[in-house]
């Protein structure tokens, strides 16, 4: 059968959905991309710059939003993929809202949802106004102004790594892998806006994976001056001068440490995205300890789920970079075309 | 005379600081470890020691005292374990499950055996 006549059905519209369905497009398929929000984009919309070059992430979403600028792709919006069945001609995929549609392969990219911080009760999130996630952060950088909740400036703020990540009083004993080099690259932006403020990350272990990561890390210390201390911050409260304080033990050093902070950052991990846990359940596709969705193999079958016709990609496996995302989603593409020659 | 003390000659012989992993005694890790198997999970953030009460006015610290079982280094440990008032918040914060504080009976328990020549 001919490429144009078969019909691929993308659930989710986030880097690894939007690089998915460009790629199929290209080669002549017709796709139909679901995605949950207003806009296809995923986390990305509100990103402002990504590591490790500090490059704007518009440049990303421009490139992800001319990639799915293709007549043989049909954006759906605002509508999650419920589940996903066997059916005598291929697949059927119901959508929220009641309706279905046909297909010959399904590619889940549904992601992964934010850990939700407030789970860490012992950092007050939620509870004290200064303490604010990585990713609202982000949206500071994006309106130009890194400022406390009365509206002014801060002296010295603290980024806390691995916040839902490695710990096992939230169930998650994965590493999120990207907020490392996260937290270095937010230090440096907030060394460079403002010069006066002091940045410290509390670490538990440095993971700089990836191209340039290390050499980013080396930079923040050597042009920024940015601080580390190696310890997980067990608890934070607020002070008479309504000052963050948190306490933490300074490995390195062997001792206890406390610290007043104006502003507490906290680096959210990637959890398994609620909506896809809820497609994986209606559809019995397997999950692995992480709640991510299982792969038939870790090595050679990482975008292979096992039920015919249903690929992964992106981050619904694993946590990733966006350049692993763009590549995990070309190789699902590859692995789909591969068994629509193969039928 | 002992050692790191100045003698006729003038120099002074510092005693080693060497973890001499090859005759350390880890009967006592041994002993945790097949008691509180959960004790070999600690990477060591040094969560414990920030939220102890203890280690705010003594040198009691979790981190440090996993590391010297881990090693076979029982000396530094003698002191350490009585300074720990058994208060458990440690357990509450550990990110590794580690039950840190049946680690720190345990270690007790290991030392007063060892100077009984029971271990």
């Amino acid at each position: 059968m001919k490429s144009t006549q078969l019909h691929i059905m993308v659930a989710g519209g986030g880097v690894a959905g939007m690089e998915a369905a460009g790629t199929l497009a290209e080669m002549g398929y017709r796709v139909t991309l679901v995605e949950k929000g207003d806009e296809p984009g995923g986390h990305l919309l509100q990103w402002h710059a990504l590591f490790p070059d500090r490059r704007p992430a518009e440049e990303v979403r421009s490139y992800l939003r001319k990639r799915i600028e293709h007549r043989n792709i049909s954006i759906i919006t605002k509508t999650t993929v419920e589940k996903i069945r066997h059916h005598i001609s291929g697949l059927e995929v119901n959508l929220s809202g009641g309706t279905s549609e046909k297909a010959d392969a399904v590619i889940v990219s549904t992601g992964f949802d934010l850990f939700d911080a407030s789970r860490k009760e012992e950092y007050g999130y939620g509870i004290y106004d200064n303490v604010i996630t990585s990713a609202e952060l982000e949206v500071m950088f994006n309106r130009g102004r890194v400022a406390k909740a009365d509206g002014t400036v801060p002296s010295r703020i603290g980024l806390i790594h691995c916040v839902g990540s490695r710990d096992e009083k939230v169930n998650n004993n994965h590493c999120s892998k990207v907020c490392c080099v996260t937290a270095v690259k937010q230090a440096i932006e907030i060394r460079k806006m403002l010069p006066s403020c002091e940045v410290f990350c509390f670490y538990m272990d440095m993971r700089m994976y990836g191209p340039y990561y290390e050499e980013l890390y080396r930079e923040s210390q050597e042009f920024y001056n940015v601080n580390f201390i190696r310890g997980k911050v067990s608890e934070a409260s607020v002070n008479i001068n309504n000052r963050l304080v948190i306490k933490v033990e300074d490995t390195l050093a062997g001792r206890p440490l406390k610290m007043e902070l104006d502003i507490m950052v906290l680096m959210a991990g990637m959890e398994m995205a609620a909506s896809g846990m809820k497609l994986a359940e209606a559809s019995g596709m397997k999950r692995g300890i992480n709640r991510f969705l299982e792969t038939t193999d870790h090595h050679y079958g990482n975008n292979l789920s096992g039920i015919k016709g249903v690929f992964y990609a992106g981050t619904c496996t694993a946590p990733m970079n966006i350049t692993d995302t763009i590549s995990h989603a070309r190789a699902a593409v590859a692995e789909t075309v591969r068994y629509l020659n193969g039928r | 005379m002992s050692a790191g003390q100045a003698n006729r000659f003038g120099f002074v012989i510092n005693p080693s600081r060497l973890i001499d992993y090859d005759t350390s005694d880890r009967k006592v890790r041994e002993y945790i470890t097949l008691r509180e198997p959960s004790f070999t999970l600690c990477f060591a953030c040094g969560g414990c020691a920030a939220t102890c009460t203890a280690g705010q006015h003594t040198s009691f610290n979790l981190r440090r005292m996993n590391t010297y079982i881990r090693r076979g280094e029982i000396e530094p440990l003698r002191e350490e374990v009585t300074r720990c008032m058994l208060c458990g918040k440690c357990l509450l914060v550990c990110p590794r499950g580690v039950n840190t504080r049946n680690v720190v009976s345990l270690a007790a328990e290991a030392i007063r055996k060892l100077e009984r020549n029971e271990l």
